[in-house]
């Protein structure tokens, strides 16, 4: 066998240069691939977490009805309650309950309608980055009652600073007027102006008063540790939920379903492109593979005629191809390694990339994800398509005629 | 002189099918790469144009005037009055096409149950549609009758999240020039749908006569949309706009009131551009192969031509018009095929599975694919350029081969 796997081996350096040229296809093709593949999986993993970070978590209790339309009426009973059950049945801290309520806000000089949300202050810092991102002031703390931290943006557009008082005019659970009157305390900046002009925290208790919800509050936000166990914890806690109570568990999907699906098209048009790529390169090694069969018809009559079976011929040439797309693999995942492996230190961005970036919620430099399936997905499929290519230069040995193949020029 | 180019391109013509399987593969692959620049870019440039169409149509319009204070505070402090005099008579002159006054201040609905914050809109129905910004569809009741309707329309989304239907009244608040509030009772008179969801949350319509008396501030309008009907010709008009409205007025085109959507522009042109380079360049490892396969195939023959005397030059040529051949061969093949697959979908591509996705970017559920022929210029441009760029090095090494060691060669 092994005389094969030689014979193989200096038949691909009889053509030095062509043999090279095709490696170099593969090889290009994978590092190209590795780079594509890592940079987009890094790409995700950014926008799910910065988007869940600030305000969603990984999954959330509500009532059944609330995530469709949000009516202030659809509240979770006991929700503080709750939220320390949810916490001590999942083992984590990462727990909060809140109120959100729209309200017309409005200081000396400006009026706006804001969705305001009543948090605890001391758990909503485990749950979400917003507490940390306050840029003048401070966050709410625990025995705070009529304080608010509101966003750069709608502080901007309110003309408010620290120590300015709101208005709140709104309507409370029961459809009743709702009233209130609180100080700013804290200002979050973002970065993202979308976010900058929506936040409005106050504490839980104090939003319970003004919009008279008792002891209601509409979810309870959890956040586990790593995006692969939202589903087991979702299954958890649904267990807590009393069955009669209309109260549903949402994981992050759920809760933002545009998320996924943005993943999803971004992935279908990102496979498109590359299996183009990947189909162009299996042409080239087709094509190489062929004129080498085609050119050494003589050689191979000559082999026939000594009593070598086509089989034989058939996997000569497949071992041909497979030594060299194993050499593009292995140099393209060399090549392909360094590049990420750099761009994971330095991170990437391209011109004009920070206005889109801005757009959709993401850093301006990508990072990408250096793991196996990453680094592995594009090289593979490239060599295992390269290996179909020598499928039909093959078959052609068996159709050859000895006698007929050692005349040909 | 051309004698010589002649018979060169037909030895080339030749040339080409001596090996009639190699030219079949190399054509399959750069029909191929050419067919995914070409789909490729149409697919993109569809998705660009409706994320800019979505854009436009809710800015509204391809330029606009504000009081200079309005954009970074979006108050009805800071209004304007009705145009008139000289920028009247601009707004009148071609090639502006149609022009809408709207009063737009941030306000709160509130139904009996619910209340949301949202941007009210003061129109005046019969020229909002001159700019493109009445809603796509009313799902019921039906649009404001005039600026004088005392009605309000509002987005189906918003409607649900009300807790509200048409015919309820409902109760709008904002804030007058001091900062009181100002509130009115009002019914709702019409439904609309939109193609993004954010917009029907978004806006509610009002006469704007009728909001302009509720806000204290008569003949005051906040913005004023202006269209020549083409999003590329701004240029055209904008100056004249901004000279008749004087320095007491802030007149922007889309590009300075939206850098967003004139950023994705450019950065969609680069990169289109960057993926047919690199797709040729996946191509262009099997072009450079096949023509040092045919170099190494025929030394002898080139060996021959030359000692009977012909001259590099023309062995050069010979090679070069070979891979223009193939080239322009897999151009036809390409573009034809890329014809033939985006046609059936230019009626539009299905995409509402992942909507909700495609809204995040500001997309409809429909894809419309835009075969544009800048992009086929395009590929043709870099597929030949690049091609010939390859095609060269075998070509000058085949015209350098030393005559009377390639004859010898076995």
């Amino acid at each position: 066998m092994s005389v094969n796997w030689r014979l193989a081996w200096r038949n691909l350096w009889r053509h030095s240069r062509r043999t090279w040229l095709t490696v170099a296809a593969m090889v290009f093709c994978n590092t190209l691939l590795i780079f594509m593949i890592s940079l987009q999986l890094g790409t995700y993993d950014m926008m799910i977490n910065n988007s869940l970070a600030m305000v969603t978590g990984h999954m959330q209790v509500q009532h059944a009805d609330y995530n469709e339309d949000q009516r202030m009426r659809d509240t979770v009973p006991a929700v503080e309650a709750l939220a320390n059950k949810v916490a001590a049945e999942l083992g984590v801290d990462t727990v909060a309950a809140r109120g959100q309520a729209f309200a017309l806000a409005s200081s000396d000089d400006r009026s706006f309608g804001v969705l305001l949300a009543g948090v605890q202050p001391e758990r909503e810092r485990l749950v979400s980055s917003l507490p940390g991102l306050v840029s003048e002031g401070r966050y709410l703390q625990p025995d705070d009652s009529d304080a608010i931290v509101i966003g750069a943006v709608l502080a901007r557009n309110l003309k408010v600073g620290l120590g300015d008082e709101l208005t709140f005019l709104g309507s409370g659970r029961d459809g009743s007027f709702a009233a209130g009157l609180a100080t700013v305390v804290g200002i979050v900046a973002t970065g993202m102006d979308e976010i900058d002009r929506s936040v409005a925290q106050v504490p839980l208790n104090w939003f319970q008063d003004v919009f008279s919800m008792g002891d209601h509050g509409h979810v309870v936000v959890a956040r586990v540790p790593d995006l692969e166990q939202v589903d087991g914890a979702v299954a958890r806690v649904a267990t807590l939920l009393p069955s009669e109570s209309s109260l549903t568990v949402l994981d992050w999907d759920a809760l933002q379903p545009g998320l996924r699906q943005a993943i999803r098209s971004d992935l279908a048009s990102g496979w498109v492109m590359y299996s183009v790529f990947i189909l162009l390169v299996a042409f080239s090694v087709l094509n190489t593979q062929l004129m080498s069969v085609l050119e050494r018809t003589r050689e191979f009559g000559v082999m026939l005629a000594l009593g070598m079976g086509p089989g034989r011929l058939a996997r000569l040439v497949a071992i041909e191809t497979f030594l060299m797309s194993l050499l593009g693999l292995v140099l393209g995942l060399v090549a392909g390694g360094l590049v990420v492996a750099w761009l994971a230190y330095a991170g990437f961005s391209y011109p004009g990339m920070e206005e889109m970036a801005a757009q959709f919620n993401m850093d301006s430099r990508f990072y990408p994800q250096v793991s196996v399936v990453a680094l592995m997905w594009g090289p593979v499929t490239v060599f295992l398509f390269t290996m179909l290519a020598a499928v039909y230069p093959s078959l052609r040995l068996y159709r050859l005629e000895p006698v007929q193949a050692m005349r040909a020029v | 002189m051309t004698g010589a180019i002649a018979v060169s391109s037909r030895l080339a013509w030749r040339n080409l099918w001596r090996n009639h399987r190699r030219t079949l593969i190399m054509l399959l692959a750069i029909g191929t790469g050419v067919w995914a620049m070409v789909f490729m870019s149409a697919l993109m440039r569809g998705m660009t144009d409706q994320v800019l169409v979505n854009g436009l149509h809710n800015l509204p319009g391809e330029a606009q005037i504000h009081h200079p204070n309005y954009r970074a505070d979006p108050s009805v402090v800071n209004s304007l009055p009705m145009p008139g005099g000289e920028l009247l008579e601009a707004l009148e002159a071609a090639p502006v096409t149609a022009w809408s006054a709207r009063v737009r201040v941030p306000a709160v609905i509130a139904s009996e149950r619910e209340s949301r914050g949202v941007t009210l809109l003061g129109v005046d129905p019969a020229t909002e549609g001159g700019v493109d910004a009445l809603p796509e569809e009313i799902i019921a009741g039906r649009f404001l009758e005039g600026v004088d309707d005392r009605g309000l329309v509002i987005g189906a989304a918003l409607a649900r999240r009300l807790d509200t239907q048409l015919g309820k009244r409902v109760v709008i608040m904002s804030q007058d020039p001091d900062n009181n509030v100002a509130d009115r009772g009002t019914r709702v008179v019409g439904i609309y749908r939109a193609r993004l969801q954010g917009t029907e949350e978004q806006f509610a319509y009002a006469g704007r006569e009728v909001l302009q008396a509720m806000l204290s501030v008569p003949g005051q309008v906040s913005e004023v949309a202006v269209t020549g009907g083409d999003y590329r010709a701004v240029a055209r008009w904008l100056p004249a706009l901004q000279v008749a409205a004087g320095s007491e007025l802030e007149v922007q085109s889309w590009m300075e009131l939206q850098p967003f959507l004139d950023s994705m522009l450019e950065v969609q042109d680069g990169f289109t551009l960057i993926f047919m380079v690199v797709i040729f360049l996946a191509l262009s490892f099997g072009l450079v192969n096949t023509l040092v396969m045919a170099v190494f195939e025929r030394t002898r023959e080139i060996g021959l031509q030359q000692a009977l005397g012909v001259r590099p030059t023309l062995i050069l040529q010979q090679f070069l018009l070979e891979s223009l051949y193939l080239l322009l061969l897999g151009l036809g093949a390409g573009n034809l095929l890329a014809w033939l697959t985006i046609k059936p979908l230019e009626s539009g591509i299905d995409i509402s599975m992942v909507a909700e996705g495609m809204e995040m970017m500001g997309m409809g559920t429909t894809l419309y694919p835009a075969l544009q022929a800048s992009d086929m210029w395009m590929s043709t441009g870099v597929v030949i350029v690049l091609g010939l760029t390859a095609s060269l090095l075998p070509a000058w090494r085949a015209s350098r081969l030393d005559p009377v060691r390639a004859l010898n060669k076995t």
